[in-house]
């Protein structure tokens, strides 16, 4: 348990530096998700250091989840216009001129 | 009408709507008027059983607290739902009336949608009284904040991006907070965990996630950066939205904690630290909204400042002095700067459509091509948001000092005072150029020809927000008693 508590806290470090640090908007997504990972593994070893297996954790998980779903699919839809407007990798450039 | 009915209708409404208007997007304007209209007697029968029984608290579904859901009603949980009906509806007038004036554009169909989601999601954040079922209302209120607000496109888009970064973790911090505190008491009501936390390390590390968390989502100084770009880029409806009530959202959530499960670790250094994060807010975002050259950054940076103002009430009601009036002086202080903040942020959309820009000195006179509802609004919300007599601003402010005076806490009334003053400052650079210039051609900068035309409906949603933040402090006395009957401190 002691192994899990302390993945966790390396999980949030990692994703804390890589969110602060790395400049490629995908990586901040990808840092954000493994931070809420780190947190969801918090709560699975919560439950299981209950006497009785606590199944709150386990709900709250799984909803956790459903959310960070929705929110990584916003932040892949904003970054992905993001990207188009300043011509990035994206191949914004063909687009714009396509438009206009 | 039932209570239970009226109760599950404030969240379930504007959710219904927002279904509604994203399968048809034709009645997307008219789902949100309805919803606002709708909610106002709804919200007038919640507030007459407060006042005749009490706060009280409804299960969901008929769970009890451990394993269901439960909504507290009271008089923190209706102010705010008030005010939030109130701008949402003002700035979805303004938002309908100014869609005369745009040509489509491809995202314009999910705007309505996206609106009631963010409506629907502050109501029901107002209500829940779980820990967890409120970090999902957080995320969802985000998500649909971050979506109007890149609406605007262009500029607005990175400040969206920044404003998405800021939330999420704000977000994540407060789960893990929630996280620990639920590993520790095994319960995830506000009330339940009120009875059963003490003072210990987890609880403490527990508190420190959360505030942070909630600081960033507040844009609470200093992890406001995020603010003023957002909501000085964003529409003009949706800015109105995000600083009159979004903000305020998170700063209700470090309200229900502190004074509830964290009550106990309160008095002493936390108070005091949360104290000096407000007096610096007020200092350091007015001296920056004094220096800003466009209306709109000018009120995003307010908002920073007038937030400072509610982070107050910690040390003033943990010097236990004059408890109460603190805790209604920070509820009048809320709901005098949603309304002022919401009327100016409209005024400005207007003056922006009329002179082509929002820059200070390219805003032409009030007297020239029918700008004046707007520059009334304006004069009228600053009036509040400064603090002159009779207004709610001057109520709020006078209580919150009272407090402080009582307690013999003199810091924090010059902060109170020197506040106010910088507030003056600032609000009164954006009336000096155009009450100097009274025509077009004495304005500041040579005009760009006369000011287009807009819908009247657009500067009367400003005026009227602007009138209701002015009644507020009219009807002090009475709310001071709704609020006393609600139960104040939450």
């Amino acid at each position: 348990m002691t192994l899990y508590l302390l993945l966790a806290v390396a999980l949030l470090i990692i994703g804390l530096h890589g969110l602060f640090v790395c400049a490629q908007l995908m990586r901040k997504i990808l840092a954000l998700n493994v931070l809420t990972t780190a947190v969801f593994l918090l709560l699975v070893v919560l439950a299981q250091a209950a006497e009785v297996l606590d199944p709150v954790p386990h709900a709250m998980v799984l909803t956790g989840i459903v959310v960070t779903v929705s929110t990584t699919a916003v932040a892949l839809g904003l970054m992905v216009r993001l990207l188009e407007r300043r011509g990035g990798p994206v191949s914004g450039r063909d687009r714009d001129s396509r438009n206009s | 009408m039932n209570i239970t009915l009226a109760t599950a209708l404030v969240a379930g409404l504007p959710l219904t709507a927002a279904a509604v208007a994203f399968a048809h997007p034709r009645v997307g304007r008219m789902a949100a008027l309805g919803t606002g209209l709708l909610l106002l007697p709804v919200l007038a029968v919640l507030v007459l059983e407060a006042l005749r029984t009490g706060p009280w608290r409804h299960n969901l579904g008929g769970w009890t607290a451990p394993l269901g859901i439960g909504w507290q009603v009271d008089a923190l949980a209706l102010t705010l739902l008030a005010l939030t009906t109130l701008v949402a509806l003002a700035a979805a007038v303004y938002r309908v009336a100014e869609g005369r004036l745009t040509r489509d554009s491809r995202y314009r169909r999910y705007f309505w949608p996206l609106w009631l989601f963010l409506w629907g999601g502050l109501n029901a954040l107002f209500l829940s009284a779980d820990l967890f079922n409120l970090y999902v209302i957080l995320e969802m209120v985000s998500l649909a904040a971050v979506a109007l607000i890149a609406a605007a496109g262009g500029p607005a888009l990175a400040a969206a991006w920044r404003y998405f970064l800021a939330t999420l973790l704000g977000s994540t911090l407060y789960l893990l907070g929630v996280a620990l505190l639920y590993g520790q008491y095994g319960a995830l009501d506000v009330s339940l965990l009120s009875g059963r936390a003490e003072e210990e390390l987890v609880t403490l590390a527990a508190a420190v996630m959360i505030t942070l968390g909630l600081l960033l989502k507040g844009a609470i100084f200093p992890l406001h950066f995020w603010l003023p770009p957002a909501h000085g880029r964003a529409h003009a409806a949706v800015s109105a939205v995000l600083s009159a009530v979004v903000v305020t959202a998170a700063f209700y959530l470090l309200l229900r904690l502190w004074f509830g499960p964290f009550a106990g670790m309160l008095p002493g250094l936390p108070a005091q630290l949360l104290g000096l994060l407000g007096a610096a807010a007020v200092l350091w975002g007015g001296v920056l909204a004094l220096l800003q050259r466009h209306l709109k950054m000018v009120i995003a940076y307010s908002t920073v400042s007038q937030l400072g103002f509610a982070l107050l009430v910690f040390p003033l009601a943990a010097a236990d002095a004059l408890p109460d009036q603190a805790h209604a002086g920070m509820l009048m202080l809320l709901l005098a700067h949603g309304l002022a903040k919401g009327s100016l942020f409209l005024a400005a959309g207007c003056l922006a459509w009329q002179w082509g820009s929002d820059h200070l000195r390219r805003i032409g006179p009030p007297m020239a091509g029918g700008s004046l509802p707007a520059w009334i609004a304006i004069a009228l919300a600053a009036a509040s948001l400064v603090g002159l007599p009779p207004s709610g601003g001057f109520v709020a402010k006078w209580w919150l000092l009272e407090s402080a005076l009582a307690a013999r806490a003199w810091p924090w009334a010059a902060v109170i005072v020197l506040g106010t003053f910088i507030t003056a400052g600032y609000l009164w650079r954006i009336l000096r150029d155009p009450l100097r210039a009274t025509s077009v051609d004495s304005a500041v900068v040579p005009a760009q020809g006369p000011p287009l035309p807009i819908p009247l409906a657009m500067p009367w949603a400003a005026l009227l927000l602007a009138l209701a933040a002015i009644a507020s402090g009219l009807f002090a006395t009475a709310l001071r008693s709704a609020f006393a009957a609600g139960g104040l401190a939450g």
